[in-house]
């Protein structure tokens, strides 16, 4: 809860979320996309409200439009019918308040990781200071300590994904958006990925929205999955996963509500008619 | 800062490639691996041109021996020399000419597609209409001094610049910018931070092929019209059927292209140390 003189303070910006107003509104959003040949509807009659500090998990088939939905609730695509709220504020056009990771790192291979992270604060315009300390800080949070200095391509691909996270949390968005973070990393990486972006989302209480292909990472990061169906994408069901907050990773594997959900989450996506 | 925590050796964490730094005499080693072979092929060249020119299998005046041409680069030093210079301040002018204007047309072109359109056909036009046959009228209407010599460097470098320098700005990761107008960026910021660096690696392969087209180009420009330059000695050196001086040009001329090659390649290297060593990187080994 923000004190008063916060209040005022952002009521200047951005006007204050109350409680009851949700992080991410989708309200019966269509997106049709019109190329040479045909019209493709890549979402369909799309509603779903995401409350501040949940981490809601998207799967489904390839090209059912998750990532067109992260990229509404971003703003760097207009809904042809419909309305998306970032705040109880609708998306006109690109937001500023959301922190964004894509499947490929998308660093700068002429910056160090610390200044690739600092892209985001001289974009903004962030106080010098300020900002080297909450990169020092995320830096610390996602063990990059040691490879500050290293170039994008003396890294590997676990640790370019760390710094396009700690990028997008420089400045503190409320809500992340992550479109497939993880895709591209080996298994053994992946898990520990999870891990730590659980312990991440648990410390800064971000609102977290996750694009993923792999069940077992939807069910284990998220409070809910959110399932969707092939083209043209609409959501399935969404699936409270059941699980306590705090998730240790071997533990939480073995729990019966882990293998009912991703269970769940497994047939659903079956008779889908694709693998997820 | 002390002098033990400098020697000791950085513990180095796990998951960073490190790039090994080779002594001095194992680079040495390695420029000798990676070079003998064309030196060789150079050499062997060169004892084939003696050894035509020794056994006088073709008239002396058709082809000078080496001997004869040394001779000339060494007496005719300062002739030489004086007229180099000039030909270089030609191709110089020509090339930082056709960057500067090369680069801003680019930018120019990427940012608005109505001057892309209208502006590209007549490129192509421009890069197509043979500048050797167009070289003669700008000196009737230049005149003999260097401006007609520029003039041609500059079209014929000109056009290398803006297809590169488009191409590279057009190369630039589509998710960055996505990423940028998320930021906040205004244009500029995203130009000058992001745009304009990832264009760099592909500017600088055109630059090369514009420096050495340059030369070709201020050669053409005194071979219509001159009384300086190392195409006037060339042209004189063919009037008087002086090959040793012909060919002295030539080996100068062929020089001057060589020198300022490497001088972009070091100026690339220096500005984007980033690229020169992911490139390093990526060769692989062969056994």
């Amino acid at each position: 809860m923000p004190s008063n003189d916060m209040t005022l303070r952002k009521t200047s910006s951005t006007p204050v979320p109350t409680k009851g107003v949700p992080a991410v509104a989708i309200d019966a959003v269509d997106v049709r996309f019109r190329t040479k040949k045909r019209d493709v509807t890549a979402l369909s009659e799309v509603s779903l409200d995401v409350r501040m500090g949940e981490f809601v998990a998207l799967v489904g088939p390839s090209g059912c439009g998750k990532s067109t939905l992260l990229k509404l609730v971003a703003g760097l695509l207009a809904p042809s019918a419909g309305e998306v709220r970032l705040q109880g504020e609708r998306v006109r056009g690109p937001r500023h308040d959301i922190g964004y990771v894509f499947q490929r790192a998308a660093l700068l291979e002429w910056r160090s990781a610390r200044r690739n992270i600092l892209l985001q604060a001289e974009m903004r315009r962030m106080p010098a200071e300020a900002a080297r300390a909450r990169a020092d800080e995320l830096i610390a949070m996602t063990g990059l300590q040691g490879f500050e200095d290293a170039y994008p391509h003396e890294l590997s691909g676990g640790m370019q994904q760390r710094v396009a996270l700690c990028r997008a949390l420089l400045h503190e968005p409320p809500v992340l958006l992550m479109d497939e973070p993880f895709g591209a990393l080996d298994a053994l990486t992946r898990e520990q990925m999870n891990v730590e972006l659980h312990r991440i989302w648990r410390e800064t209480g971000t609102t977290v929205l996750l694009v993923t292909h792999s069940i077992a990472e939807a069910v284990y990061l998220a409070d809910r999955v959110v399932v969707m169906s092939p083209r043209p994408g609409t959501i399935r069901e969404v699936i409270e996963v059941g699980l306590p907050a705090e998730r240790e990773y071997g533990e939480t594997m073995a729990r019966p509500e882990f293998a009912s959900a991703t269970g769940r989450v497994r047939g659903l996506l079956g008779s889908a008619g694709e693998g997820g | 800062m002390s002098q033990s925590a400098l020697s000791a050796p950085p513990a180095q964490p796990a998951g960073v490639a490190v790039r090994e730094q080779p002594g001095l005499g194992r680079r040495v080693a390695e420029a000798a691996e990676h070079s003998w072979r064309p030196v060789a092929l150079l050499l062997a060249c060169f004892a084939l041109w003696w050894a035509i020119a020794a056994a006088e299998l073709v008239e002396p005046y058709l082809v000078p021996s080496p001997g004869a041409t040394l001779d000339v680069l060494v007496e005719k030093s300062d002739y030489l020399w004086q007229h180099s210079w000039i030909t270089t301040y030609e191709t110089l002018l020509g090339f930082v000419i056709a960057v500067v204007v090369g680069v801003l047309a680019a930018v120019v072109m990427v940012y608005s597609t109505t001057v892309e359109k209208t502006l590209y056909p007549i490129l192509l036009f421009a890069q197509v209409v043979p500048k050797i046959a167009i070289a003669p009228l700008f000196v009737v209407w230049l005149g003999f001094g260097i401006a007609p010599k520029i003039l041609i460097a500059v079209l014929i470098a000109f056009f290398p610049v803006v297809i590169s320098m488009v191409t590279g700005l057009k190369a630039v990761d589509p998710e960055m910018l996505q990423l940028s107008s998320t930021m906040g960026a205004r244009p500029w910021q995203t130009f000058v931070k992001i745009r304009l660096p990832a264009s760099l690696p592909h500017l600088f392969s055109g630059l090369k092929v514009a420096v050495t087209l340059a030369v070709t180009g201020a050669v053409v420009g005194e071979f219509v019209g001159a009384n300086e330059g190392l195409g006037y000695v060339i042209l004189q050196a063919n009037g008087n059927l002086d090959t040793p001086m012909l060919f002295a040009g030539l080996l100068v001329m062929s020089l001057i292209g060589v020198v300022l090659f490497v001088l972009v390649e070091i100026a690339e290297k220096l500005l984007l140390p980033w690229h020169a060593s992911r490139r390093d990187a990526s060769v692989t080994t062969s056994y």
